[in-house]
């Protein structure tokens, strides 16, 4: 596989690793319950489809990003930095 | 040079250099053969024909093919290390001193004792592991595998190392062209005059395909002329790199591609420095699959007779080997493509005494063609028998009327057409798709980036093979960016004739003994009736026809012999091929050695090892190094006279408990974190407070996985304000930086906060012992003040040394004892050691190791690596009362999970042999006095355990189920590994100097 991370260029996937499903949000500590944070901790979804992941670009520029990959076929749909997932997250 | 000795040898033609001579051995008897020979050339030029046995059967087997298909020719090359089994003779370039011997057979390859198993057949036939060596369970592993074993099987393993080395080596380029036939010539040319970057790969030696095996024209001149004007041009190309000896065996996601280049495959042994083979992973922004196709074989009685051969590969040994494979031959064909080899063998001399042609109607040239060489047509006639044993002698025609002939003959051609080498497009999971017109399955949806040319596409004809070759190099070279100029005109050809209408298999052919085994698949024995019992007993999908009856499996993965399996099971069941199924393949194409796959990476070099910046130092102080990750650190250092490391740990010990010690800690992970938030963001990712740590001073810091796992300890110390030094364990350096940066970028992007690692940047040394302070005096700038009002225990500080070095100083300790930890820029790290050593020489300063450092701290009970295993909570350590209830961070809510806070989980504790002299192990399991050792009396493990000379006795740490509470208690440390089982007393998890006195020394 490739990945075009947006700071160095596209590079092979031996640079990076994988964290899994970008979409779950850190419930705050204080607040949360149990419940919500072992969903957060442990519950994924395993969609055959698109799917946005976090990759660590470890061997180039350290960089979290998010990777929108079909699981499927590992089409690449799209790579964003953090701050551009931000941005462009779906309310 | 006289080719008297090979007697098959043509006089003149073909590629080879007669006046380059070769000998080599096969099965211990001398051969000649020439410079471009393959070995199954040079052994058909010398008219052996017979060279292995097979899978199953044992039965006598030649050489069927001319390329990397072959399923039978399989042979042992070389001798000693360096054996290689299964390798096919058909792609075995031959080399001087060549040696090689068959396989599979006992005690000889003409007298094989277990072709008996060819009588035994009905036992051996499809599932017959699964039906006959059921009954009774305990014969399976005592004496019908080892049995089965023994008859059945292929090469042997060298069984030593390999005394080559591989590469492995990466490559960019934006038109990759797999096949170096006419199709990827074409291809390479297009795209390389426009100025891409083109990479063109073959298998072969040469390049040219299909075209070095035939007698063909290009634009009215010869093949052979346009095929060197060709090669003459891709080389003058700048930007083009033509790769022979190179076969892509697999696609990957992206434009990957694996490549397996036999660098010195075709030598004796390697030059000096060479790699056998070497891997390439090429990244190629779009690809032309161009690889030709491969011929197929017809199932009858005897098919596997040496000297039934591919009508196309007959024609590779006349044309570019200069070998005759027979001299009495006879052609069985289902198309016009047969009838080229006819005309081919007529032309070097050999005698064509019929052609067989299943179809009833043959076209008048055909017919013109058998009687100008004066062959016998046999139309609307099939062969249903060949015989002979260890060679052909006579075969049997069934003509229209069923009459059968007997014909002698030493040489049968079949052809049955072809099959696009498609292979690599179906490595994406995508599947072929059965194309009626040409009987043959063809490339269905394919990788991203790749595109198929010529005969891989199913487009046969050489004039096809150009013109897709040319416009889709064209197609890839502008996709990549690059536009050509003009649009070239396709080159013309000879005419050729592609009709074909395949006959899978011929029933009812008798062999002399007994009816004629008819072969699908040749490497794995699998018959035709194999197929039929498949279908009987009702494994009819194509993968459980292939479980079965093992067709398809093996090195050569069935490329010769999937399709007939597929039409034979389509028939049994009424249905057609491709409803039948498909075959869908996984790289490799081709067996690739597992050696080429990991290239250097073997042995000692199997990951790189870091080294710290004093490693010289350590080395000249005699230093034995261990393995730590990726580190090598220096275990313990040996004085003369010492002749086991114990007796040297334990002075090193001694040495820092009664004066003072150095030893190398530069591998701890060290991250420098930056800004006004760095504070908020140590409190998110450690479960202990920092906000309060003053300026100056170091604190421990546990950090949590939002599982409520521990994940790692370490000191952070506060150098300004807004600016902490981190320090991690060795083993999780690079794992700890990978989580604070997720925990920075991903959580809390918010945070104004940078972190960076100085790992590498900063040589430290630990310095312990009661003495440690007078020696830092002599080494630390006179105007920074270390006496311990001024710089007490936990005070962390840049300091200077040696005149106005930078330095850092940080007043903690591992050990117990009075310590320190300074730290320099990397490169003074040596100077730095030298300097400790000279200023402690007055105090008996000795070096120490990881070992004397992992005893110290066992003797303080501080937790490490083996208790940090990912399954122990901060409770469960002791450290529980370090989480803070003030403030969230990693894993807060997930360490108050029920499971986590049960009160009878294993905790931590220290243990002592009750007889003082026994050794206690790591890994002993803790179970009570008197009661069985069973795993529902286990209640806990021992996790670090070492000898501690303050002591004299060994001491032990592990998690005990309520530990804290059963101080004093006596239980069973058991090691059924190291049949250890001895009484140990719980104690609290420190050993010396329990009150702590000597750190604030």
């Amino acid at each position: 596989m490739r990945i075009a991370c947006p700071h160095c260029g596209p590079r092979d996937v031996q640079e990076f690793s994988y964290l899994g499903d970008a979409t779950p949000q850190r419930p705050d500590g204080m607040d949360a319950t149990a419940a919500a944070m072992a969903d957060y901790v442990h519950q994924r979804d395993n969609p055959a489809g698109s799917h946005r992941e976090l990759w660590y670009h470890g061997a180039g520029c350290h960089a979290w990003l998010v990777v929108t990959r079909d699981t499927r076929t590992h089409a690449i749909a799209a790579v964003e930095t953090m701050a551009q997932a931000r941005a462009g997250a779906p309310a | 040079m006289s080719a008297s000795t090979q007697p098959f040898r043509r006089d003149q033609g073909g590629l080879i250099d007669r006046n380059r001579p070769l000998s080599f051995q096969f099965d211990g008897r001398r051969y000649q053969g020439f410079d471009g020979d393959t070995l199954a050339s040079a052994l058909l030029a010398n008219g052996v024909r017979l060279v292995g046995r097979s899978f199953k059967y044992h039965r006598p087997r030649g050489i069927l093919s001319a390329g990397p298909e072959e399923p039978n020719a399989l042979v042992e090359l070389r001798s000693g290390a360096r054996r290689e089994p299964n390798t096919r003779a058909t792609v075995t370039e031959l080399f001087e001193g060549l040696e090689a011997s068959s396989q599979n057979r006992w005690p000889s390859l003409a007298f094989d004792l277990l072709s008996v198993n060819s009588l035994l057949g009905p036992a051996l036939q499809a599932g017959f592991y699964y039906k006959t060596f059921m009954w009774p369970a305990s014969f399976w592993e005592k004496l019908y595998e080892p049995l089965i074993r023994r008859a059945a099987g292929l090469g042997r393993a060298a069984g030593l190392e390999d005394p080559d080395h591989y590469e492995k080596a990466f490559a960019f380029c934006d038109v990759l062209v797999i096949g170096g036939g006419p199709a990827g010539i074409a291809a390479a040319l297009e795209a390389g005059r426009s100025g891409a970057r083109v990479i063109i790969c073959d298998e072969d030696s040469q390049f040219g395909g299909r075209l070095l095996a035939e007698r063909r024209e290009i634009d009215g001149r010869s093949a052979m002329e346009w095929l060197s004007a060709a090669l003459a041009e891709l080389a003058s190309l700048p930007d083009v790199t033509i790769m022979p000896r190179s076969t892509v065996f697999g696609v990957y996601d992206h434009g990957v591609y694996g490549v397996v280049e036999r660098v010195t495959d075709h030598l004796a042994v390697p030059p000096p420095h060479q790699p056998r083979q070497r891997s390439w992973r090429i990244t190629a922004r779009r690809a032309v699959l161009a690889a030709g196709a491969i011929e197929r074989p017809i199932v009858f009685a005897g098919n596997d007779t040496p000297g039934v051969m591919l009508a196309g590969a007959v024609r590779s040994y006349l044309n570019r080997y200069g070998v005759l494979p027979g001299r009495e031959a006879v052609v069985f064909t289902a198309g016009d493509d047969g009838w080229t080899t006819a005309r081919d063998l007529a032309a070097a001399g050999a005698r064509v005494a019929a052609i067989v042609d299943p179809r009833a109607e043959l076209d008048a040239g055909l017919t013109a063609l058998a009687a100008q060489i004066g062959a016998r047509v046999f139309a609307g006639s099939v062969v249903c028998a060949a015989s002979g044993g260890r060679a052909l002698t006579e075969i049997a025609i069934r003509d229209a009327s069923q009459r059968e002939h007997k014909l002698a003959c030493d040489l049968l051609a079949v052809s049955n057409g072809w099959n696009p080498t498609l292979h690599l497009t179906s490595h994406q999971n995508t599947r072929p798709v059965w194309n009626d017109a040409i009987h043959a399955f063809v490339p269905g949806a394919m990788p991203a980036g790749l595109s198929v040319a010529g005969s891989a596409a199913g487009r046969f004809s050489l004039a096809d093979a150009l013109a897709d070759g040319t416009r889709l190099g064209r197609e890839a070279a502008a996709d990549s960016g690059f536009d050509s100029a003009a649009e070239p005109a396709s080159p013309s050809t000879d005419p050729e004739g592609l009709a074909i209408a395949p006959v899978w298999r011929v029933k009812g052919g008798r062999g002399r003994l007994v009816a004629g085994k008819a072969f699908v698949d040749f490497q794995n024995d699998v018959t035709d009736a194999d197929i039929e019992l498949a279908a009987r007993e009702g494994f009819k999908p194509v993968e459980h026809l292939k479980r079965y009856t093992t067709l398809g499996m093996a090195t050569d993965q069935g490329k010769t012999s999937n399709i007939a399996g597929l039409a034979i099971m389509a028939e049994q069941t009424g249905q057609t091929i491709p409803q039948t199924g498909t075959t869908i393949f996984r790289p490799p194409y081709t067996p690739v050695a597992i050696g080429a796959l990991a290239g250097h990476h073997r042995g000692r070099d199997f990951r790189p090892t870091r080294l710290s910046p004093t490693h010289s130092w350590s080395q000249n102080q005699g230093a034995v190094f261990i393995e730590a990750g990726a580190w090598m650190r220096a275990q313990y250092y040996p004085r003369p006279g010492e002749t086991d490391w114990l007796t040297s740990v334990n002075r090193e010990v001694l040495a820092v408990r009664n004066g003072v010690g150095i030893c190398d800690v530069s591998t701890l992970g060290k991250i420098d974190i930056q800004g006004a938030d760095a504070v908020d963001f140590l409190e998110r990712v450690y479960c202990n407070g920092f906000r309060a740590l003053p300026v100056g001073k170091a604190r421990y810091g546990l950090m949590l996985r939002e599982d409520g796992f521990v994940m790692d300890d370490g000191t952070t110390s506060r150098l300004a304000e807004t600016h902490f030094l981190m320090t991690t364990t060795t083993a999780n350096a690079g794992k700890v930086m990978q989580h604070l940066e997720f925990c920075h970028q991903v959580l809390w992007p918010g945070l104004d906060v940078r972190l960076v690692s100085v790992s590498e940047q900063w040589a430290q040394a630990a310095i312990a012992g009661p003495k440690a302070r007078l020696v830092l005096q002599g080494v630390v700038d006179a105007e920074h003040d270390i006496c311990n009002e001024a710089f007490p225990y936990l005070a962390a500080r840049a300091v200077t040394v040696g005149g106005g070095i930078p330095a850092r100083l940080f007043r903690i300790s591992f050990s117990g004892e009075l310590a320190y930890e300074l730290a320099v820029p990397a490169g003074y790290g040596v100077a730095m050691m030298e300097a400790l050593m000279a200023a402690g020489a007055d105090h008996g300063i000795t070096p120490y190791g990881t070992e004397a450092l992992g005893v110290m701290r066992i003797e303080k009970g501080h937790v490490a690596g083996n208790e940090l295993s990912g399954q122990t909570t901060a409770r469960d350590l002791g450290l529980g009362k370090m989480m803070s209830s003030k403030k969230d961070y990693l894993g807060r809510l997930m360490a108050q999970r029920a499971a986590l806070v049960e009160p009878d989980r294993p905790m931590f504790v220290g243990f002592r042999p009750v007889d003082a002299s026994q050794r206690l192990r790591a890994g002993a399991h803790f179970i009570g006095v008197g009661k069985p050792a069973t795993m529902e009396n286990d209640e806990g493990y021992m996790t670090s355990v070492a000898y501690s000379p303050v002591l004299g006795h060994w001491i032990g740490l592990g998690l005990l189920r309520n530990g804290p509470q059963r101080i004093g208690e006596r239980i069973r440390a058991v090691d059924p590994v190291r049949n250890g089982d001895i009484e140990v007393e719980i104690c609290t998890a420190c050993f010396v100097d329990v009150e702590g006195t000597r750190l604030h020394g």
